[in-house]
């Protein structure tokens, strides 16, 4: 029997409601007990006085860009990366090469992360083969080969009727489609959020039409269908109002939200910086309010990363030609806490936004801290100060806007499965 | 007054001091273009490279004939910019001119920012010749010296810039000068060409040319760019031209006295009638030739300036100028 005791932390498990000064034992890998004065002989001992004890985090949008992309990103720098940000789960899109549209890659996936990785890898598969939007990927085997959700993340399906068939086949299978919302007409060849920077900096824009447009298409989809909608990544004002209406009227239609939505805007792409480059962009200040409400009010289900490493390489270079994306899972945390520090949300709501949310939405049997749960926990430590240091980052590729930003806040430690796999 | 800039990257670095330092330069250097012998040594010994990665006749043969003026050497670069081919970065390609040691590269470019993106990674100076569709300095420089010259001074000054006002790098420059240096910016065009956030530059937006031009002191025509425009902003040009375009008639609502302005090329017949680019009120190649003398200040003084020439032991810009 190999047991683990952690003592007088601040154990805070959203989904059983529990928010108190309590040990957490853990046998075998599992959660054995929470209680008061919890001992076990012969348990290696864990003091968190001071620290949070929550389930470990749940990522649910991240690109780990292996098979194919390595030079970028690989399932064992990712997962080190997001061990060392606490997370301990993290649902990774298909925009590999090749695509996660067939058993083959899924496996490969799974497998590397299980031998090899320091978190739990649940694949997102693809809606359309080869993410090209013409021909449905094979979701049943997909789903029945560990895949959790369905998208063609980076790119929207253009085709309404093709999006409908999806919705309906993925619900046959039990899985969301996750909706990657932008009318490409309308985003037009933009770089960047359409408003006053972008005219001052000569940039081509991106107007919020682009997304709400076809957010509202997707709900509407969902409403026919039935089917579970949930949107990534949402940016604008006008999505989070439909969002809010959605499941005012009672459709199964979540979403998330990044941490560089509701933290920065369009004005830090000033000086044409490569790092504030994303898809969808940095949007206005109404649009961070909004997102922050979002938040707030229980219409944003889940904070994502939409992790997505670049090689320097890739940014830089001249602002149109730099891709889109930027690393995100180690400053997950922190930007999350800014937001309980500047009480918009409570922190038990900062973590459900960060575990048991994004778990549910995915049906996964993560992100809780009950009784026979698989241990995934972090011990978090809320007032930890730190510098974001871009060349000390887990990741393979350092492409954040963070960098230089004082932090509050971090995983000091991670464990996956009963196991320390990071320790700060 | 002491020039601390070292690229000309924009109008936005300048305040108005330096804005009108340099168009004071410029008027002391416009007299040596009129000259039977028009060269001077100021630069002798300098090397000018004019990168140019779109198509430019204007610019480029302006900023050629400035440097020669000049002295300097120049050497002149034609590439393709096309992003979607994959080749030499941009930073590569500067970095293999940089290591030949050229005082000053002149750059035009379709990206906005790529001057700023060179000025941070050169140890050369930069003058942006048009980044994408965020700045043109030396445009709106030489369209301030051409107002000046026929207006006595931009204060006060009611300035209607008429079109495609989306796509247009000019504009972006001009509103900054303009405002800066006390004019008043009224835009106007199609809506489907007036970008987000021009009353925060603080301009006057009109979507009917007859209310910009009302009163006008100069009226600014852009061109309208059949290969930027595309299909979906106008339906044809000749619609264009009855609504948004310059003739005699609607000319008639500005000021008597109007001069009227175009940064070339013009489509004539589209947006500006050609009686209108041909009549009494039209300063267009007055521009032209400003440029050429403002380019001179521009890289006369991204060059060090007055201090430099000490040190190169050939007297100031004054005594050269009377030589």
């Amino acid at each position: 029997m190999n047991s683990l005791l952690i003592k007088n932390g601040r154990v805070l498990d959203p989904a059983n409601e529990i928010d108190a000064q309590l040990d957490l034992l853990v046998v075998d890998g599992r959660v054995a007990a929470i209680g008061k004065n919890l001992s076990a002989a012969g348990a290696q001992i864990i003091d968190a006085e001071g620290l949070l004890v929550t389930p470990g985090l749940v990522d649910m949008h991240v690109h780990l860009r292996d098979p194919g992309l390595e030079y970028k990103e690989d399932i064992i720098s990712g997962t080190a990366a997001a061990a060392a940000g606490g997370v301990t789960s993290i649902a990774c899109m298909p925009n590999t090469r090749p695509v996660i549209d067939n058993l083959a890659v899924c496996r490969y996936i799974i497998n590397k992360a299980k031998e090899q990785g320091t978190a739990n890898v649940f694949p997102i598969g693809s809606i359309t083969q080869g993410l090209k939007g013409e021909m449905l990927a094979e979701m049943g085997e997909l789903k029945d080969g560990g895949c959790v959700a369905f998208s063609d993340d980076g790119v929207p399906v253009v085709s309404s009727e093709l999006m409908r068939r999806a919705m309906e086949y993925a619900d046959t299978f039990g899985a969301p489609i996750i909706s990657h919302a932008e009318d490409l007409s309308l985003v037009g060849g933009g770089v960047m959020n359409d408003g006053p920077v972008a005219t001052e900096l000569g940039l081509k824009g991106i107007p919020w039409v682009a997304e709400d447009a076809m957010s509202a298409r997707d709900i509407m989809l969902a409403e026919f269908t039935g089917a579970h909608l949930h949107l990534a990544h949402v940016s604008t004002r006008g999505s989070v109002e439909l969002v809010r209406l959605a499941k005012a009227r009672g459709l199964r239609v979540t979403c998330e939200a990044t941490p560089h939505h509701f933290t920065l805007t369009d004005e830090a792409v000033r000086g044409y910086n490569t790092n504030a480059k994303m898809n969808p962009p940095l949007r206005a200040q109404g649009d961070v309010d909004a997102i922050r409400a979002g938040l707030a009010d229980g219409t944003i289900d889940a904070i994502a990363t939409d992790h997505a490493p670049h090689h320097i390489d890739e940014k830089n270079v001249e602002f149109a030609v730099a891709l889109n994306g930027i690393v995100g899972l180690e400053t997950l945390l922190p930007l999350t806490l800014r937001l309980v520090e500047q009480g918009i949300i409570e922190l038990s709501q900062a973590i459900a936004l960060l575990s048991c949310q994004p778990a549910a939405i995915l049906g996964i049997d993560r992100g809780t801290l009950t009784q026979g749960a698989v241990a995934d926990i972090a011990l978090i430590d809320p007032y930890f100060s730190w510098q974001v240091e871009p060349t000390k980052l887990r990741s393979k590729s350092k492409n954040t806007p963070f960098g230089g930003w004082k932090m509050k806040g971090a995983a000091v430690k991670t464990i996956l499965a009963g196991k320390l796999v990071f320790e700060r | 007054m002491n020039f601390a800039h070292r690229h000309v990257l924009g109008i936005k670095q300048f305040n108005a001091e330096e804005l009108n330092f340099i168009l004071d330069t410029a008027k002391s250097f416009k007299e040596i273009n009129t000259r039977k012998i028009k060269k001077v040594p100021t630069l002798r010994g300098r090397t000018i490279v004019n990168l140019f990665f779109e198509a430019s006749t204007r610019t480029r043969t302006s900023f050629e004939i400035a440097g020669k003026r000049l002295s300097a050497d120049t050497v002149n670069i034609s590439a393709s910019s096309s992003s979607v081919v994959k080749g030499e970065t941009l930073e590569d390609t500067a970095r293999n001119i940089e290591a030949m040691h050229p005082d000053i590269i002149v750059m035009r470019h379709s990206a906005s920012g790529a001057c700023h993106y060179l000025a941070e990674r050169l140890d050369c100076s930069v003058i942006n010749a048009g980044d994408g569709t965020h700045e043109h300095p030396s445009q709106a420089l030489l369209d301030a010296v051409t107002m000046i010259q026929h207006k006595g001074q931009l204060a006060g000054l009611n300035v209607a810039i008429i079109g495609d006002i989306t796509h247009s790098r000019v504009v972006r420059s001009n509103i900054d000068l303009l405002h800066k240096l006390g004019a008043s910016v009224r835009i106007a065009g199609p809506k489907t060409m007036l970008p987000p956030g021009l009353e925060r530059l603080g301009c006057k937006v009109f979507s009917r040319v007859a209310e910009a031009l009302e009163g006008a002191d100069v009226v600014m025509m852009l061109r309208i760019q059949l290969e930027r425009q595309g299909k979906t902003l106008i339906p044809s040009l000749r619609e264009y031209s009855r609504y948004f375009g310059l003739n005699e008639k609607n000319l008639a609502l500005a000021k008597p006295d109007a001069i009227i302005m175009h940064p070339g090329p013009m489509n004539r017949g589209v947006e500006i009638s050609s009686a209108v680019a041909d009549g009494a009120q039209n300063v267009i190649l007055d521009q032209v030739e400003n440029g050429v003398a403002v380019r001179m200040a521009l890289l006369y003084l991204a060059a060090g300036g007055e201090k430099q020439n000490h040190d190169a032991d050939e007297g100031d810009i004054h005594e050269q100028l009377a030589d």
